[in-house]
């Protein structure tokens, strides 16, 4: 489909409200958001988020989220499993929650973006939408996997029953709640008009 | 470069890009309730509402009521062989404020709390005015900008589904009771779902531009 777009026609669209401003404006009248036209360098901060977010993904899976200690007995609780200890409880809908929000919706965001990061410019691709929708199921789903860390939180202030049963955070929650937000932060960096516009017919 | 090419001088008011994938779009008036899209990806552009502003307002008030009822009444309460605590809102951000997680302990507050609030305030600034047909009050793009921005980490429909996962988790071990604050929260999740449904950005954006 060959749709004119502002940048075709030497102009600039803002992202945030809409309105279409002259090239040399540098920010939007209406709404007082940044313009800039779309380019590639945006996908460095693409990147840079990413790494930091898979650095701090890491040692999320590898130190302990929760400490219990019941009847002075304590026992360290890392994401996993934590998950695979409710599955053993029979707790199986909560045990796929916890397990879709803290190791598959991470990881696939981690594939998603670095999948629609190395496809711009892709000449052979038909139409954008698909990648589109990607992008828009990232940017939707990825908040969720801060769920973990709202359950550490919860267990932590309510189960302080001294000697009996007490919670605490381990430092995974920490690394864990980084890692989310970097992820974040690297799919909300992707300029979406770039899955149309590639890198090659930028340079033009 | 191929396309009309628009002199230095020519109004450009008339025209939306797609904010997701540049196209260009004349913006024509729509009747109400009609939603334009964008030809080539579909995004909403535009989804002009007969008093949608009104019942945005009137939705963020709700919210910051039941929120700031869900901050002062107890949350939930656990009890195992006769030990019973109380947990508020405040004090499920507050159980990482020891040591090295302090940080998280600020973190889960401003998500879970604070930008709820704040957003909800910020949106009945921009549209109280916008809603009986005055003009904007100052500063209000800011306002709204805000609200845009900020949307992603107002987190707090995912606390409730944590604390419905926290509550199986417990489930072994103590006897948990909802305090009124869980309720709140589960009826302000709805209100937020209701708002954000109610009424498109550019029709928000168009009437704080309108002087
Ligand atoms: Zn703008
Ligand atoms: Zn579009």
């Amino acid at each position: 489909m060959n749709a004119l777009t502002a940048t075709d026609a030497g102009l600039v669209g803002c992202t945030r409200c809409g309105l279409v401003w002259h090239q040399d404006e540098s920010h939007c009248g209406r709404c007082g958001a940044h313009l800039h036209v779309v380019n590639s360098h945006g996908l460095q901060a693409v990147w840079a988020w990413w790494i930091a977010g898979l650095v701090f993904y890491i040692p999320a899976n590898l130190l302990p989220m929760l400490v219990t200690t019941t009847l002075g007995h304590a026992q360290k609780n890392t994401i996993v499993g934590g998950a695979i200890e409710l599955w053993k409880h029979h707790n199986y809908g909560v045990a796929l929650i916890v397990f879709g929000a803290s190791i598959m919706i991470p990881i696939g965001k981690f594939i998603a973006v670095a999948y629609l990061a190395i496809t711009v410019g892709n000449e052979n691709r038909r139409g954008g939408a698909p990648h589109l929708h990607m992008l828009e199921v990232v940017e939707f789903i990825g908040r969720w996997s801060m769920i973990d860390v709202f359950v550490v939180a919860i267990l932590s202030a309510l189960v302080q029953l001294g000697f009996v049963a007490s919670i605490h955070p381990g430092p995974a929650a920490a690394s864990f709640a980084l890692s989310v937000a970097f992820t974040m932060l690297s799919a909300q960096s992707f300029d979406p008009r770039l899955i149309w516009r590639g890198i090659n017919r930028e340079k033009r | 470069m191929t396309g009309p090419v628009f002199q230095q001088d020519q109004d450009l008011s008339g025209l939306i890009a797609c904010p997701r994938c540049d196209v260009l779009h004349r913006a024509e008036e729509l009747a109400d309730g009609q939603r334009a899209r964008c030809a080539r990806c579909g995004t909403v552009l535009m989804w002009p509402r007969e008093g949608a502003f009104l019942h945005v307002v009137a939705f963020s008030f709700t919210g910051m009521i039941l929120m700031i009822g869900a901050i002062f009444f107890p949350f939930l309460e656990i009890a195992a062989r006769g030990l019973s605590h109380k947990s508020s809102i405040f004090g499920v951000a507050m159980a990482f404020s020891d040591g090295f997680l302090a940080p998280l302990a600020f973190a889960v507050l401003t998500m879970i709390v604070a930008l709820p609030i704040f957003r909800f305030a910020a949106l009945i600034y921009t549209l109280w005015p916008l809603a009986n047909g005055r003009p904007a009050y100052r500063h209000a793009a800011t306002a709204f900008r805000l609200v845009q921005e900020l949307q992603p980490w107002a987190m707090a429909e995912i606390f409730i589904i944590g604390t419905a996962v926290a509550l199986v988790k417990i489930g072994g071990l103590a006897t948990v009771s909802l305090g009124p604050a869980f309720w709140a929260f589960c009826v302000l999740i709805i209100v937020i779902a209701l708002k954000n449904s109610f009424v498109s950005d550019w029709t928000i954006w168009k009437a704080i531009g309108q002087k």
